[in-house]
């Protein structure tokens, strides 16, 4: 809901703040339970898959246009983060043939969170109004940032899973999988297999879960900031309906100030966000490749 | 934050995405790279064999001048003493020559006053046959006294 709709209206603060945190679902209304399979989030599929696009596109452009001559600035620059993620991953990674595929993976998915994140950037009600005003309906949900969607992270995540569990298996054997689920950490003897197998199961979803959430939350956070500052403008907007006050003056200059000096610092975060998530990509699927 | 079938769709959106990348966008930029990398590295060794070369080349171009100084001097000397050579040479010949030209001088000079006594001798014989003719015209007979003239000749 825009501000001006929130003038007219005159929603609360919180009425507010969880519109803005309801995603445009298959339903048609908040999702009720915690955890609800039938269910689908059209804008976070919408945001993501178009991001997507948008990145391998930029990707494929400057692929296309790669020349061992002298590269233009837009090669240059992805060559800049090639370069990047390449060192990264030989440092991790020391399998040459696994690099051929987790090496482009962990590219993707720098540069397609990072823009995910950089969703965050645009003002936090301008998407939502537009959707608002072309489908006319001014409760209409729409959320934006696809990597503040928990569905979006984990989604992610569980794809890391499930690389670490394929490299696994290819690196050291199925058999030899198995028996490293049930020897390590504690060592090989028959009554610690439990205890390593639990170990190692709560290893795996501790790392996916965290993985998926750390990026989540950073995101959810900043997202939830950039609302709360939305609302000082907000309630500025509110204010003039019934006659300028100084406090809301007070606030709209907030609103500018907080919002300027929070998009630099979420600039800084969102990139590092995205570093981390490829990083510990590579960091997770490395590990896969040693035996413990 | 709910789950729900967003989380599958995302995980088959991420594997597309990583799948393209690695087909059609990390080969090609990797390739290019690994080119250019290449490409310094041959311009440096090329760079580096060619600052050698010149090297190699001012060397050869001060050794070839040092050389050619020596061998002009030397040219120098030794056309210095052909020419005092020649000089001697042409001296001695000339000396020869002198010597020849001096000699047949003087051979033909006693030639010529060998042949001036023996003309000078038969006028001398001459005129003493004329004077003694002409003293004797009146007593002696000069067909008489031939074999006695010709005799007289042959002692002069």
């Amino acid at each position: 809901m825009s501000i001006e709709e929130a003038a007219a209206h005159g929603p609360t603060a919180g009425e507010y703040i969880s519109h803005h945190l309801t995603h445009l679902n298959s339903t048609g209304h908040a999702q009720q339970s915690i955890v609800d399979w039938s269910v689908i989030n059209f804008d976070t599929l919408f945001y993501s898959i178009a991001i997507g696009f948008l990145t391998v596109f930029l990707l494929y452009r400057a692929a296309q246009k790669a020349t061992s001559g002298v590269p233009g600035r837009f090669q240059a620059a992805v060559e800049i983060l090639v370069e990047m993620v390449s060192n990264q991953a030989k440092g991790i990674i020391h399998r040459e043939e696994s690099r051929r595929f987790v090496a482009p993976l962990a590219l993707t998915v720098f540069v397609w969170i990072f823009l995910m994140n950089a969703m965050d950037l645009l003002p936090v009600d301008l998407l939502p109004w537009i959707w608002q005003h072309l489908t006319g309906n001014p409760h209409a949900y729409q959320r934006v940032v696809a990597s503040a969607d928990l569905n979006g992270t984990l989604g992610l995540s569980m794809g890391v899973l499930l690389i670490c569990l394929w490299y696994n298996i290819k690196i050291k054997g199925f058999g030899g999988w198995v028996h490293e689920l049930f020897s390590a950490p504690f060592g090989k003897h028959w009554a610690l297999a439990p205890i390593n197998f639990i170990m190692q199961l709560i290893e795996f979803a501790a790392k996916t879960i965290s993985h998926g959430m750390r990026l989540f939350g950073n995101m959810y956070a900043g997202e939830l900031i950039f609302m709360l500052i939305a609302l000082m403008g907000g309630a500025w907007a509110v204010d003039a309906t019934t006659g300028v006050s100084v406090s809301g003056a007070l606030l709209w200059l907030g609103h500018i100030v907080a919002g300027t000096v929070w998009a630099i610092f979420h600039i800084l975060i969102i990139t590092l966000q995205a570093f981390i998530f490829m990083m510990l990509t590579l960091v997770y699927i490395g590990q896969a490749h040693e035996s413990h | 934050m709910n789950l729900n079938s967003t989380l599958f769709a995302q995980l088959v959106v991420f594997f597309i995405l990583a799948w393209f990348t690695m087909k059609f966008v990390w080969p090609p930029i990797v390739k290019a790279l690994d080119e250019r990398a290449k490409k310094v590295a041959d311009g440096l060794a090329a760079a580096e064999r060619g600052k050698h070369d010149l090297e190699l080349a001012t060397r050869r171009s001060v050794e070839a001048l040092r050389e050619g100084k020596e061998k002009s001097a030397e040219l120098l000397i030794q056309s210095e003493k052909r020419a005092a050579q020649i000089i001697e040479e042409a001296k001695a010949q000339a000396k020869i020559e002198a010597d020849r030209i001096i000699a047949g001088g003087k051979a033909e000079a006693e030639q010529e006053s060998l042949r001036a006594r023996e003309s000078l001798r038969d006028h001398v014989a001459a005129l003493a046959v004329a004077g003694a003719e002409k003293i004797l015209r009146r007593e002696i007979d000069a067909r008489v006294h031939a074999e006695l003239l010709s005799a007289i000749k042959q002692d002069l």
